[in-house]
């Protein structure tokens, strides 16, 4: 009897919720002036480049080494960051200390942060005349203006990514998984990597992703640490810049572009890997 | 709501306060009681233009009768550049190169001979290259020629991201070109050893003094006079400036931004804030802000605390901006060069 009452408002184009056409509008029409269109505006501006010009501003040996020192620089921190994070978010999760509020509280401080002031006060602390810089410079390890302070700056902006994503899929988990693994013989390690960890993959990637993807672009506290030398630590977003400074436009938008495509190429992998897992998992 | 009203009212009885004034005609072109002007400059210039404005704002209200208040805003000089040709309503731009102003010139928003519109290249003041180096100078650096020595290490910001490095690079090259009877390669050889010596290419010039000064990076600091000696300021007995036998004359620009400033009625007034610079007591004020004062007379008086007698050339000796970037700084050019070779 129910069902035919849903079938029936169903046919006369009724919603259970109602509002969808403004709702829908509302999201198209945000969606459109503050992500759509000012990416589209990209490629309108890297219109004024023929071929062949964006192709010699894309692959010039500058541009070249800024990618490779972004993308390594990005993946590393994105690998440090998803180690730690899940870390971060397991002991956030599971384990009870004073000043826990404030600890889960800080992980977002990163956001909030300018990260210029980010920028400034990582370089402080790691050079080798700083607290931190100065224990590793008496190792003989260079941190700051390196691309190993490269990594860093993008550890600091990319944590909060995974620790959020990874945090509400572990609160969800339902500990009787554990227990019942334990209860069957299954060894700590083993619980981990078979019973914990498949469940909370989809979410340590995404978070992955995203911290990878706002590596590549980061510019603000990177460009402090960076040292900035040519075809050694050197960035792309400090390319654009560059261009900029030099009133090229449409240069800037290329390598920008350039960015824009590998970031999206990344997105799409992670998800497509999501999805194949979650169909792997089903089965 | 009764407030708002209140504001309504209070606003039409300024208004037709303000006409009366302005039929009145003694002053005000625009017709507002206080009239609002927006300096755009760059970095350095924070300290001098925040006092230089409550001097002109007193000038102007001692002569007119006119309440002005006058805006600042200060970044990158080229990035600054960019805001007003995007749209950025300034009366008035103060930037670091002429080459900037050129690029908003080129929008239309400038008329065309701006540069002549005041004395000195529109430059009221100027400002050189100088070192800056840590107390004691221990690797005895006193010119160019020191910052090539192996055990030297140098911090300068990237001329492709900073006028000022531009001014660095160019006050380097005129130094070595000099002395080696302009053959270009040499001087290129030279350059190439400094840039090797350079531990950290900063975006920009406070970037620059950043590095060197809060992280302690290096032994010698390319700088800004002005930078140079607000450093030595802020951190007294911590610091020497040493200044190299051959620099450049860097000539700060300025410029009222015709279009805007027609359009906001500010005309008349964004000319005498660019033209009260040149006065006496302005000059002084440029003068205890490190900056060289163009007026000759003016410029003696700070002549204990200016080293007058280094040789400067100026960047015409470059052919000007325009080819001194093509020739240097844009891409593939020298500095490029400098670093893939």
């Amino acid at each position: 009897m129910e069902q035919q009452i849903v079938k029936v408002k169903n046919n006369r184009g009724i919603k259970v919720i109602p509002g969808f056409g403004i709702s829908m509008f509302v999201t198209l029409g945000m969606l459109g002036c503050f992500v759509l269109v000012p990416l589209a505006s990209l490629f309108l501006s890297v219109d004024a480049l023929s071929f062949w010009e964006f192709r010699e501003i894309v692959t010039s040996r500058q541009a070249v080494s800024g990618y490779a020192v972004s993308l390594s620089c990005a993946f590393l921190a994105a690998m440090i960051n998803a180690v730690f994070g899940m870390l971060l978010a397991w002991v956030l999760v599971r384990y009870e200390f004073p000043g826990k509020r404030l600890m889960d509280g800080l992980i977002e401080l990163p956001f909030a942060l300018p990260t210029s002031v980010a920028g400034i006060s990582l370089t402080y602390l790691y050079s080798d005349q700083g607290w931190i810089g100065g224990l590793a410079a008496k190792m003989g390890i260079k941190i700051a203006y390196t691309r190993i302070g490269i990594t860093i700056a993008m550890v600091f902006v990319g944590i909060p990514f995974v620790v959020r994503a990874v945090q509400p899929v572990l609160e969800k988990l339902d500990r009787q998984y554990e227990e019942a693994a334990v209860m069957l013989g299954a060894g700590r390690i083993y619980i981990f990597f078979r019973v914990i960890l498949p469940e909370v993959f989809p979410a340590l990637l995404a978070g992955f992703g995203l911290a990878f993807a706002r590596g590549i672009g980061e510019y603000g506290s990177v460009v402090f640490i960076a040292g900035n030398i040519p075809y050694k630590t050197q960035i792309a977003p400090l390319l654009i810049m560059m261009k900029l400074e030099q009133y090229k436009y449409a240069d800037a938008a290329a390598i920008a572009l350039v960015l824009l495509i590998l970031s999206f190429l990344l997105m799409l992998a992670i998800n497509s890997i999501q999805i194949y897992m979650q169909r792997f998992y089903k089965s | 709501m009764r407030k708002r009203k209140a504001v309504y009212i209070s606003a039409l009885v300024m208004g037709i306060a303000v006409c009366g004034t302005g039929c009145n005609g003694d002053s005000a072109s625009s017709g507002k009681e206080t009239m609002e002007l927006l300096n755009v400059s760059y970095d350095p210039t924070r300290e001098f233009y925040a006092e230089y404005n409550e001097l002109f704002c007193k000038y102007w209200k001692e002569q007119t009768g006119q309440e002005i208040t006058v805006t600042q805003s200060h970044g990158g000089s080229g990035s600054q550049a960019r805001s007003v040709i995007e749209g950025n309503e300034a009366d008035v731009v103060t930037l670091a190169l002429a080459h900037d102003v050129t690029a908003i010139e080129k929008t239309g928003l400038i008329h065309e001979n701006w540069m002549e519109e005041y004395e000195s290249n529109s430059s009221p003041y100027t400002s050189t290259i100088v070192f800056l180096v840590r107390k004691g100078n221990e690797k005895n650096i006193r010119d160019w020629d020191d910052l090539v020595k192996k055990e030297v290490d140098v911090i300068t910001p990237n001329p492709k991201t900073s006028g000022g490095a531009c001014w660095n690079f160019l006050a380097a090259w005129a130094y070595w070109q000099e002395h080696d009877e302009e053959k270009e390669e040499e001087t290129k050889e030279y350059m190439k050893k400094m840039y090797e010596n350079v531990l950290v290419l900063d975006s920009g010039a406070r970037g620059a003094t950043n590095t060197f000064v809060e992280n302690g990076q290096g032994d010698v600091l390319i700088a800004w006079e002005n930078e140079a000696y607000l450093a030595m300021e802020e951190y007294p007995e911590q610091y020497e400036i040493v200044t190299p036998s051959i620099s450049i004359l860097a000539e700060p620009s300025v410029a009222v931004v015709d279009q805007n400033a027609e359009e906001h009625g500010t005309t008349e007034t964004a000319e005498a804030y660019l033209e009260y610079l040149y006065s006496d007591e302005a000059q002084r004020l440029a003068g205890e802000n490190y900056y060289r004062p163009s007026k000759g007379g003016i410029l003696q008086e700070f002549s204990e605390q200016f080293n007058l007698e280094m040789d400067l050339v100026t960047i015409n000796d470059f052919g000007g901006w325009d080819e001194a970037f093509e020739t240097y700084f844009s891409d593939g050019a020298v500095f490029d060069q400098i670093y893939t070779e």
